[in-house]
């Protein structure tokens, strides 16, 4: 059976929501403090949302050099699943996993709310149980989601086939380049999103389009999608 | 008994200029002197000075909140406390207050906001509780002007800014624009945590010996007399305390959160309170008189953020981010390492003593030694006299001089009114979603989270119709109560009990403590007619600045149980076919309604009475019809009255289109003009859509509980038409794309036009 480590900084938030979501599924989790250096045999590691340090000087920038990362560098370079969820989609920008930066949204404030995505990529171990086009509604909440990078990025991005997951045109909640709302890097083991899939599990809660990221991490199907 | 202190190195002597400089008058003074049986040191004056401010003594209003219903058998922690503490199922436990940042906020919007955020998430966790849902209640001046605009901007971002960072998600809130507020605006922050019940902690020192410690962000000189600062009137002097404004740090409390957590549910301390306001100082001295015990603390030891802080200095400072923490002498090691952990600074600063004194030193000489209990407890008690004014009984007699509008055309500047349009621009800066816990939502009558691992939720609501309470504040803060329960039990909740957040003028004016003892005696019957007890809250005195007196606004927050979250109530119509009913009368009152003040520029009238028997029994048939899972929508009738509640109905809130409706209304409140019958604010109505196979059930439901109900028409299809008829009489008729449009685009519309400062 395979293994989530949720990596808590100072400020983590999203790290239990992150752990129900896996358990929710079946997968084992557990938590690992910044100051470990190892990820507890972990196979799947996931960087939660929220404002590590404080995110006063840019988001990410401080919780990079954490000495948990060198772990987290160390099994992405051996090919080992990563996914960053907001906060932790801009610590592996930060760290220099995946390309480009999160800006500040061009609106200059924080944009709490539900967004429609379409998935762009089924080849990942996050987003293997959707299939490609689907339209999914999940929450984003953040006040830096804008990704940039230069135009020769973007165009390997594209041309590479390395946007996972992109706001549906017209619904774009921070002027992110491309519609931009998550990627992966050149192998697609190392996966950063914006928006919150962790926060859309359950039926009671009224949505449960997040679902599939965490089947995905077993390899099995999410079922029928609204 | 006598007691001695040191003056502190070169501090000014205590003059009759000191005395006044500390707000502290003749009878206050003479009390002191009684006390000592000597001249205080300036040390000694801040420490009385913070302590019998209004913010922290209660002076004027003590005896009226002794009048509210504090008891329940749901009731684990009444006033007293940081926070009330409510039983719910399976040993949980809610922990909830509110709490006002106003005069900070009118200076320094951003920080001013932010700090009342922070603070009131401490007074929720030092109670064990993990807090889950914030709401806030925000009043400002009319959006039409630029430093409104201004205002409201720094407000919004900074209680943003705080809560997101921590991760507690904002589920509900009010935005109400007046006039009276341009110069004052109100910034009530409430805060809702979970706990065990077996978690539970008292902030009382016990135990002679014990260790006292200060956890947390460092001192530094910020917010110096911030008590002070709450306890008199706005001016243009004012500006000038922007430096005595706190600086908050969302990084910190996260951290202070966990930290302060992981002491008490291991059982590692024996106590712990926020440094609020007046810091140290109110800390050391209400944890000591709560334990009847003596404290001796040394301000040497107290990690500052400069060198040469004095005590005085120190005792007074209301840096942020700070917690004194109570422990057994073996537990320090514990709670040290825990501090140490989230890299949080951690200093044993005295201990608790046998002798009753509230004892500070600097370096080992005693500059404060004032007995304990007296400081506390002795502050002398205001019984304001209290006189309604002439021109409040004038306002209840007047009536606009305009013409009424067509009733279509009032809908629609009723929807475009910035307190009725949607509050998207605001609650979508703040993270709703945070912890997965969110069964509804803002843009709603209240929000639903879910208690983990279990199928019970808790509503949360937060509301005030000052513009009724300034009219009559005894129907007025009824009103308040009332509307709170009704959002409430729209969800399909029942209430279980209140915190407040009292904001008025200047107390020794007697028509405004003639408004506060009224809206109090207004709450007080309310509550009782409810079985929802306060719990606690916060007085805000003194919202007076150069423009005026800000309208009386008690703001009450209540928490329900949702006993099933599975049969939770939305507010909108969901589903085509369904039929509409209204629950409830109306008599035609339009004194004190959305509809004359912003349609026809008529702020006065004599509003409707609160039938409390009437609104109890609405209450019932809501939360029955929800656990019988009989109702899809239920919305509550309140601002803008019956037609304004119909059409928000059928917007279907925030993030779905809206839903077309084919109503008729002859049949009901026949005998009342159109204007009356679409406007009017009576309370104890709401409406609500039923499958047709429940229709009958519902109305037997109604009828069995004495509330009259009303079947008016249809639901009909997604983007369709909303079509409110009365005979052949068109009372709205338009899109429901087009009512979406409007109420949806005015605030931020408004806020398009920038702010400034000046």
């Amino acid at each position: 059976m395979r293994t989530v480590a949720i990596i808590r900084f100072p400020g983590s938030n999203c790290d239990e929501d992150s752990l129900r979501a896996a358990e929710f599924v079946g997968v084992r989790a557990h938590y690992v403090w910044h100051r470990d250096t190892t990820l507890g045999g972990a196979d799947i590691v996931i960087l939660p949302g929220g404002f590590s340090y404080g995110d006063y000087l840019r988001s990410g920038a401080i919780a990079r050099f954490s000495p948990v990362m060198e772990a987290v560098q160390a099994h992405a370079q051996a090919g080992g699943a990563v996914l960053g969820i907001c906060n932790g989609f801009q610590i592996l920008c930060e760290a220099h996993l995946l390309p480009g930066a999160l800006v500040r949204n061009d609106r200059l404030r924080f944009a709490s709310r539900p967004v429609r995505t379409r998935v762009e990529r089924t080849t990942t171990n996050f987003t293997n149980a959707y299939q490609a086009g689907d339209v999914l509604t999940l929450p984003v909440a953040h006040g830096d989601g804008r990704f940039a990078a230069d135009p020769a990025t973007i165009a390997a991005l594209e041309a590479e086939g390395r946007i996972v997951l992109r706001y549906v045109e017209g619904t774009n909640p921070n002027g992110s380049e491309h519609d931009i709302a998550g990627i992966c890097n050149a192998a697609g083991n190392v996966v950063g999103i914006m928006p919150h899939p962790e926060r859309v599990m359950e039926p009671v809660l009224g949505q449960v389009d997040g679902l599939g990221f965490f089947t995905s991490m077993m390899g099995r199907t999410a079922g029928s999608l609204a | 008994m006598s007691t001695m202190a040191y003056a502190f190195a070169n501090e000014r002597p205590v003059t009759p200029d000191v005395i006044a400089e500390h707000k502290l008058n003749e009878l206050e003074y003479s009390r002191i002197l009684a006390m000592l049986g000597r001249t205080p040191t300036l040390t000694e004056i801040g420490v009385f000075s913070a302590l019998w401010s209004e913010h922290c003594s209660y002076k004027h209003t003590k005896p009226v909140l002794k009048t509210f219903p504090v008891t329940g058998a749901q009731v684990i922690q009444g006033p007293g406390e940081n926070a009330g503490v409510l039983r719910l199922p399976d040993g949980w436990a809610v922990a909830f207050k509110i709490e006002s940042h106003n005069h900070p906020s009118a200076v320094e919007p951003y920080q001013g906001a932010a700090t009342g955020v922070g603070g009131i998430l401490r007074d929720v966790f030092t109670m064990g509780a993990r807090p889950v849902a914030m709401l806030n209640s925000l009043r400002l001046g009319p959006l039409t002007d630029a430093r409104n605009r201004w205002l409201f901007s720094g407000i919004v971002k900074g209680v943003g800014d705080y809560g997101n960072c921590v991760g507690v998600p904002t589920l509900g809130g009010e935005v109400y624009f007046d006039d009276g507020y341009s110069g004052n605006p109100l910034v009530n922050a409430m805060c809702v945590g979970l706990l065990r019940e077996t978690d539970l902690i008292r902030a009382a020192a016990e135990g002679i010996g014990n260790v006292l410690l200060c956890v947390g962000a460092r001192t530094g000189r910020d917010g110096i007399h911030g008590a002070s600062f709450a306890s008199e009137d706005l001016s243009a002097e004012s500006e000038k305390r922007r430096p005595q404004v706190q600086v908050g740090d969302p990084f910190t409390e996260k951290l202070l959160l966990e930290a302060s957590l992981e002491m008490i549910t291991g059982g590692h301390i024996v106590a712990i309170q926020d440094m609020g306001a007046a810091g140290l100082t109110s800390s050391s001295a209400e944890m000591a008189a709560r334990g009847g015990v003596g404290v001796e603390i040394d301000t040497a030891l107290v990690p500052v953020r400069e060198p040469g802080m004095t005590p005085y200095e120190i005792l007074l400072s209301e840096s942020q981010e700070r917690m004194l923490v109570v422990c057994e002498p073996h537990k320090v090691a514990d709670v040290t390492a825990i501090c140490t952990k989230w890299e949080l600074a951690c200093a044993a600063i005295g201990h608790v003593t046998d002798d009753g004194l509230y004892r500070v030193k600097h370096d080992g000489v005693t500059v404060a030694e004032i007995p304990g209990q007296r400081l506390v407890d002795d502050c002398p008690i205001y019984q304001p006299e209290a006189r309604e004014s002439e021109m409040a009984v004038a306002r209840r007699a007047l009536s606009p001089t305009q013409a009424d509008a067509p009733v279509p055309t009032a809908l629609e500047r009723l929807l475009a009114a910035p307190n009725i349009a949607s509050k998207r621009w605001v609650f979508e800066q703040y993270d709703s979603t945070v912890r997965s816990s969110t069964v509804l939502g803002p843009g709603g009558d209240a929000g639903v989270f879910r208690v983990p691992d279990t199928t019970f939720g808790v509503a949360v609501t937060v509301d005030c119709n000052a513009r009724l309470v300034g009219l009559d504040p005894y129907e007025g803060g009824k009103a308040t109560v009332a509307e709170a329960a009704r959002n409430i039990a729209c969800t399909g909740a029942r209430p279980l009990g209140i915190t407040d957040c009292l904001n008025f003028g200047n107390p020794q004016r007697p028509e405004v403590f003639f408004q506060f003892k009224e809206a109090c005696r207004g709450i007080a019957d309310a509550c009782r007619a409810f079985e929802t007890p306060v719990t606690g809250g916060n007085v805000s005195l003194y919202n007076e600045s150069p423009m005026g007196a800000i309208d009386p606004t008690p703001t009450v927050g209540m928490v329900g149980l949702l006993a099933d979250i599975t049969t939770k109530v939305p507010s909108h119509f969901q589903h085509a076919g369904d039929e509409i009913l209204i629950l409830g009368i109306t008599q035609g009152a339009l004194g004190g309604s959305a509809y004359w003040a912003d349609v026809l520029g008529c702020k006065g009238g004599t509003p409707a009475m609160i039938d409390l028997a009437a609104e109890r029994a609405l209450q019932e048939v809501l939360i029955t019809a929800a656990e019988e899972r009989r109702v899809s929508s239920a919305h509550d009738c309140s601002d803008g009255g019956l037609l304004v509640a119909l059409v928000e109905a059928a917007l279907g809130g925030p993030y779905a289109s809206g839903r077309g409706c084919g109503v008729d209304l002859a049949g009901y409140a026949d005998g009342l003009g159109a204007s009356r019958l679409a406007f009017a604010e009576d309370g104890a109505r709401a409406v609500l859509s039923v499958p047709p196979a429940q229709v009958q059930a519902l109305l037997d439901l109604a009828l069995a509980h004495g509330v009259p109900a009303f079947r008016a028409g249809q639901v009909s299809d997604v983007d369709g038409r909303v079509r409110i008829v009365r005979g052949a009489h068109v009372l709205a008729d338009a899109a429901v794309a087009r009512y979406k449009s409007i109420h949806d685009q005015a605030i931020p519309t408004l806020m398009a036009s920038g702010a400034a400062e000046g």
